[in-house]
């Protein structure tokens, strides 16, 4: 019920896309002058945007202008980079992320990944599920058959997978692994979904299914997808970011961006003349 | 580049590969061919009744009956030899001193012959030597015996420009005119009825314990060491080896202490296995105390560190190999590291892991050096468990070493080096099959 409460301004803000309402609405990850280096490269340049509670953000722009690593420093998968370092805060839930004495393993608890290329385990099609509730403990079997067939019905997997479910997830589609991986994501119960160029290895088809699952995720959690399709970013978000070479040019409702672009170097994209 | 140009290049080097590939088939062949052959005539070959009767004095095998028939009718062949023997003693004791004389040393040196073909004549006091308490037991040495009796050998060195040459002349010789002159050709005509050879198939040679000496028996003791051994070195070294991989792979930052390491591991990696054996004598042994006379436990540390360098490396590599999505998949799930290492990396690096830790213990299993001054005795009873902590032991590389260089009687106990240059490379062959299998096996697991 109280989650219904918290998702009245955005399914405002979904119907009238008006900026009034997006600003009432609380942020729920807060970039502040965050930069992210590799070395001594600025992949990042002080970026400062939120990402709203309950909506879909997409995040564009050309290839290397740090859309990725953005979104990757949201749950801190740039640790695994060792040259890796970043400035600035990043705000999740009032805690600055990359405060030294944060839990960087039940962060991603919270903030749940789906990747490129879908990245199942070579085991089957349960225990990738199980796997992230395993982590937080869940023993019981009852209890862990129950979340993975919840998981595997939100990613709108379960009718063709549950005859199936301890058969190796790699004899599944492209398509289908990657809607495993979504539906491995959501068992562990995330309040973030970060989504990193999901449907580029995916076909039309398997990719139009992911964006019917966005669109039904929406307003349960916030999602961030970092996406080349610019058709898919106007399909599915709910607010849109353009970053290039490393600074975020401009950011707004998807409408707003994709209309009325009040930048140049904006409408220059989005029209196809660069990128 | 012209047409005709690349593809002579490409049919040139397509014909270099098929080549090489031959050459190391063929190498493969003429290697393996004898080794083969060979080895498997310490299983399988004729043997004579003396091996029935080694087999049922010192093992209690075969039916007592049977063998007691077979022994009446082979002392009935042999009794001809005897009596002549008798015979021409009464012969000689008729004979005035001096004739008998030039005949003393020949006959001393028949019955000698004899008595390696045939085992001591009957009557006579049993010798100490299990050795001289049997004839020939395999038909093989049989013959050759046989024509140790028919001829004598001499070396005639006249020419002092060329190389001795073994001259053959017939015993019967020395004996022309006596009643021992039909001894000669009764022996070779009755020989088989004498030594009754026959087809068998001795699979015990693999566990039994061997009798004087590698002379009879067979090599139980030394596979049990090997095996002790391996096992050993295995249990030391997977676990470390395993360990430092994933700390060099997933927890070292890339640093120069870490790069000295690398190069101090391969480094290892081609240290001489001598100075390994040296080393395991003078830390483990001398140092450290782990026993107090060379023992399974200082043989297993020491080829355990042999072995460590190619343990890390192969972990290293198959870990390395490990997509790095899965990695990234477990950790946004919330994996700890080391979580991640135990539930995500090492299940997909395990096929890579086991084909460098089982080719690595068919090394262990062959190292000769290493267990020289750490483990290894030539004689020896099998151990048990407990006792690899204090003695030494048996082990078929350094045994195989031992009978062709230091044995007394080389030439009587070739067919058991074979037995074990047979048995050591099918362990290996085996050994490395058991890896193939089973990364397949896992691989396809890992695949779906």
């Amino acid at each position: 019920m109280s989650e219904n409460i918290k998702m009245k301004p955005a399914t405002r803000f979904a119907q009238t896309g008006d900026m009034k309402d997006y600003a009432a609405l609380p942020a729920h990850v807060n970039a502040e002058n965050f930069s992210v280096f590799y070395g001594n490269f600025e992949a990042v340049k002080n970026v400062s945007c939120g990402f709203s509670q309950g909506l879909v953000t997409a995040m564009i722009g050309p290839s290397g202008c740090g859309k990725s690593t953005l979104l990757r420093a949201i749950n801190r998968m740039n640790d695994l980079i060792p040259s890796c370092r970043a400035g600035g805060e990043m705000v999740f839930d009032g805690e600055n992320i990359y405060r030294r004495d944060i839990d960087v393993v039940s962060l991603r608890m919270r903030v749940g990944m789906v990747f490129q290329k879908p990245n199942v385990f070579p085991k089957s099609i349960y225990d990738n599920i199980a796997y992230g509730p395993r982590l937080q403990g869940i023993q019981s079997r009852s209890r862990l058959d129950e979340i993975v067939e919840s998981s595997l019905r939100q990613a709108a997997i379960w009718d063709e997978v549950k005859d199936r479910l301890s058969a190796n997830a790699l004899g599944m589609s492209g398509g289908q692994q990657q809607r495993l991986c979504l539906a491995r994501a959501l068992a562990v119960k995330p309040e973030i979904l970060l989504m990193d160029e999901p449907t580029s290895a995916l076909d039309p088809k398997a990719t139009a299914k992911i964006e019917d699952l966005i669109g039904e995720l929406r307003g349960q959690y916030t999602i961030i997808i970092v996406t080349h399709n610019m058709q898919q970013a106007a399909r599915v978000s709910d607010c849109t970011a353009f970053m290039y070479e490393g600074t975020l040019v401009e950011f707004g409702t998807t409408r707003q961006i994709f209309t009325r672009p009040s930048k140049k170097q904006t409408e220059d994209y989005i029209t196809g003349r660069f990128g | 580049m012209r047409l005709e140009t690349r593809r002579l290049l490409d049919r040139a080097f397509s014909g270099t590969g098929v080549i090489a590939i031959g050459v190391m088939a063929l190498a493969l062949v003429v290697i393996l061919t004898p080794i083969m052959i060979r080895g498997a005539g310490a299983f399988v070959f004729r043997a004579t009744i003396e091996h029935q009767k080694v087999m049922s004095d010192q093992w209690g095998r075969g039916n007592p009956k049977r063998l007691e028939a077979a022994e009446a009718e082979a002392a009935a062949a042999r009794r001809p030899v005897y009596d002549m023997l008798a015979a021409f003693d009464a012969e000689l004791d008729e004979m005035p001193r001096a004739d008998r004389r030039p005949y003393k040393a020949p006959l001393r040196e028949l019955e000698k012959e004899l008595a390696g073909l045939l085992g001591p004549a009957p009557g006579q006091r049993t010798p100490v030597l299990i050795r001289q308490q049997y004839g020939a037991t395999r038909w093989d040495r049989a013959q050759v015996k046989l024509g140790e009796v028919l001829f004598t050998e001499e070396w005639d060195y006249s020419n002092p420009d060329a190389l001795g040459v073994l001259v053959k002349t017939p015993r019967v010789e020395q004996f022309r005119g006596t009643r021992l002159e039909p001894l000669f050709s009764y022996l070779e005509e009755h020989v088989e009825d004498i030594l009754r050879p026959h087809w068998t198939f001795y699979w015990q040679f693999l566990f039994d314990t061997s009798k004087d000496s590698h002379i009879f028996g067979g090599i139980g003791p030394e596979v049990l060491g090997t095996i002790y051994l391996t096992l050993g070195a295995m249990i030391f070294a997977i676990p470390m080896g395993v360990i430092a991989a994933i700390y060099l792979c997933e927890y070292a930052r890339g640093g120069r202490v870490i790069s000295f390491l690398r190069i101090c591991i391969s480094t290892l990696a081609g240290v001489p296995s001598i100075v390994f054996g040296l080393f395991g004598l003078a830390f483990f042994l001398n140092t450290i105390h782990v026993s107090d006379s060379k023992s399974v436990l200082a043989g297993s540390l020491t080829l355990s560190l042999l072995i460590l360098p190619t343990v890390i490396r192969a972990s290293e590599e198959a870990i390395l190999a490990v997509p790095k999505t899965y990695k990234e998949a477990a950790l946004s799930l919330g994996a700890g590291r080391w979580h991640t290492v135990l539930s995500v990396i090492l299940p997909a690096a395990l096929p890579g892991i086991l084909t460098g830790t089982v080719i690595s213990m068919g090394r262990a299993a062959g190292e000769t050096a290493p267990i020289i001054f750490t483990a290894a005795v030539s004689v020896g009873r099998p151990l048990l468990p407990h006792q690899i902590f204090s003695q030494p032991t048996p082990a078929l590389p350094w045994n195989i070493y031992n009978l062709c260089t230091e044995h007394e009687a080389v030439d009587e106990i070739r067919h058991v080096q074979y037995g074990m240059v047979f048995t050591l490379v099918a362990v290996v062959l085996l050994l490395n099959l058991f890896a193939i299998v089973m990364r397949a096996r896992i691989s396809k697991k890992l695949r779906g």
